[in-house]
């Protein structure tokens, strides 16, 4: 029992993290239907840029981050999208899908290039140390980073429903073509996705890091994962993105206790599948009218 | 994805067949004189071609993203390996056994993802090359784990050994040009009419009477056989299989071949990938760098023409024939003008 509520709590802290990648997949997939399969690497690079920062440079650890999350966005949030998705969106979605592989390609090779092909370890923002609760022993940092993870999934949701900006930003991913008639700045409002698309990676970066190390080979685990969750949870909603990584987050910790470590990752694809057979809008998702 | 494998059609000579056979021709001499690292990449390259033509079939006729062609060719590579150097079958009977496989595998993957919606089959074949991949690496008493199968025997048919670099080679020509007429043949066939309309226009298609999901269905399913048949070359080619070459990122590299010759060309899987197999052998003095560099001319390539080399290369020529038509006409024109004065 206390081991099920410690591996619930991690669990719960790695699917928060999920969460975070997988709300921006979906929130670009609905603006833009951009399938981004450079999702996972979007996550892997900030903490690599930091890294580079603090030993290529000697820069402070905080001006590193800050250095590192402009420049991130700038880059994967603004350039992303008028250097690729803006000259590919009108060809469809699958040049822009296979556009999103390649870019993965490049960022990875590029990080293992530039940076290193070891894992490198991350400084962690919060203490080392236990507390417990119930009698069960739970990692400070996995509640740091859940309480995080959650404050700012909160905070996007208050953004996204209570300001006008962030209902602007509803309509525009709800139908475009409505919401330019009622007068939204469509064009910003998709920019504007993208670039929140890029804090929630660069926070989940800093936030997955210190557990997993910063490696440029991470990308691969952590975008199928989002992956995963936004299926799960369901396409069109940020409530699926959120409820499917935090269940990602569970059945893949659960798993590797309780039936296997070896296929530890099968688990969530089989969840996966399940959910493509009997459920294909998402777990919390709506159904979607199928168009001709 | 316009026109190409019927355009050519009108002409009286088919040139994408004139051209298969003649490069197959050059590839039966080329290796004489490139020792076995030169042959093996170059039959590399070919057996690439073959999962490539497979995924060519899914992703430029059915329009269908499959992430799951390297695990075919896993599952084409380990029943060919365990057929013949486990339970020293032929390989022929191993080569149609490995296609048979991946062809139902194929049926049962896309029947419930094509039953949902379009993308879906991006999804389910994304999980499924991941489970594959995992399979490989757990199942040791199958599959040897990830210390693989070694001593993979190269196929001797009806007293006919292919043991050497440059006999195996040969045969993997026959082999290639074979699946690749077969796959010729089968997209003029009324089978094959009925994926062109597929790929034209899917509404059109379905309104027509085409069954839009059998037929998707179908194409996916043979596509899948060739990455079959493409891991039934490859087993014994490298004679010594591990889980490695079969992961996800490998499937993502078979897409990019595909799209980088331009999907829905019939010589399009061929050019893709000789830039993807063969081109990082040789430059492989750069280092790393190759595959940044490879990514990058994708995403240029892909945002200059999403339909690929062969794509910019056929419009290109289309704007070459346009320009030429327009200054016949204007030509012609002038002297009928000309002709109308008294």
């Amino acid at each position: 029992m206390v081991e099920l509520l410690q591996l619930l709590v991690s669990g719960l802290a790695t699917g928060a993290i999920y969460a975070l990648a997988a709300v921006g997949f979906t929130l670009v997939w609905q603006t833009s239907q951009t399938i981004n399969f450079a999702q996972g690497d979007f996550v892997m690079l900030p903490a690599v840029f930091v890294l580079m920062g603090t030993t290529m440079f000697g820069l402070p650890l905080w001006v590193a981050i800050a250095l590192a999350s402009l420049i991130f966005i700038l880059l994967f949030g603004v350039g992303f999208k008028i250097a690729i998705v803006d000259p590919m969106i009108r060809h469809g979605v699958l040049p822009l899908a296979i556009a999103t592989m390649a870019l993965s390609i490049l960022m990875r090779e590029g990080a293992k290039d530039a940076f290193s092909a070891e894992g490198q370890t991350f400084p962690s923002l919060v203490s080392d140390g236990n507390i417990s609760i119930f009698g069960a022993v739970v990692s400070l940092q996995d509640l740091a980073v859940f309480a995080v993870a959650v404050l700012v999934i909160l905070g996007l949701q208050a953004f996204i429903t209570r300001t006008r900006l962030g209902r602007q930003m509803q309509a525009t991913a709800q139908n475009a073509d409505v919401a330019r008639i009622l007068g939204v700045p469509v064009a910003r409002m998709i920019l504007l996705t993208f670039v929140i698309n890029a804090a929630l990676a660069i926070i989940a970066s800093f936030l997955i890091s210190p557990i997993y190390l910063v490696k440029f080979s991470n990308g691969e685990l952590i975008g199928a994962a989002a992956f995963n969750a936004a299926i799960v949870g369901g396409f069109n909603q940020i409530r699926g993105a959120i409820g499917g990584g935090l269940i990602i987050g569970v059945v893949d910790n659960l798993a590797a206790r309780y039936v296997s470590t070896g296929y530890r990752a099968a688990f969530p694809l089989i969840l996966l599948a399940l959910v493509i057979l009997l459920k294909p809008e998402g777990l919390f998702g709506r159904a979607e009218e199928r168009k001709v | 994805m316009k026109a190409c494998i019927t355009s050519a059609a009108t002409s009286r000579i088919d040139w994408n067949l004139a051209l298969l056979l003649i490069a197959a021709l050059i590839l039966w001499f080329a290796p004489v004189g490139m020792g076995r690292y030169g042959t093996y990449v170059l039959t590399l390259w070919l057996v690439m071609s073959v999962a490539a033509m497979g995924l060519n079939l899914t992703l430029g006729f059915a329009g269908q993203i499959s992430l799951a062609q390297a695990a075919f060719l896993g599952i084409g590579g380990y029943a060919t390996a365990l057929m013949t150097a486990k339970l020293g079958l032929g390989w022929l009977s191993a080569f149609a056994v490995s296609g048979l496989i991946c062809f139902f595998v194929g049926v049962l993957l896309g029947f419930p993802a094509l039953r949902v919606q379009h993308h879906y089959l991006a999804f389910v074949t994304l999980a499924f090359s991941t489970l594959c991949w995992l399979v490989m690496r757990n199942e040791e008493w199958l599959t040897g784990g990830v210390y693989g199968i070694a001593n993979i025997p190269r196929p001797s048919i009806l007293g006919m050994e292919f043991k050497s670099a440059l006999a195996f080679h040969r045969f993997v020509v026959i082999v290639t040009v074979a699946l690749a007429l077969a796959l010729w043949w089968l997209v003029r066939s009324p089978w094959g009419r009925a994926f062109q309309a597929l790929r034209e226009n899917p509404t059109r298609a379905a309104s027509l009477g085409v069954n839009v999901r059998n037929y998707t269905l179908l194409a996916f399913a043979i596509g899948s056989a060739y990455g079959g048949f493409a891991g039934s070359l490859y087993a014994p080619l490298v004679q010594f299989i591990d889980p490695a070459p079969f992961a996800l990122s490998q499937s993502l590299i078979l897409l990019l071949m595909v799209i980088i010759g331009g999907s829905g060309y019939f010589l399009g899987p061929f050019l893709g990938a000789l830039l993807a197999v063969a081109l990082p052998e040789w430059l492989r003095f750069t280092g790393g760098l190759y595959q940044i560099f490879f990514a990058m001319a994708v995403l240029l390539l892909l945002i200059v023409s999403p339909s690929g080399i062969l794509g910019f290369v056929e419009k290109f020529a289309a704007g070459r024939r346009t320009r030429a038509a327009s200054a016949a006409r204007a030509a012609a024109a002038a002297t009928l003008s000309e002709g109308a004065k008294p």
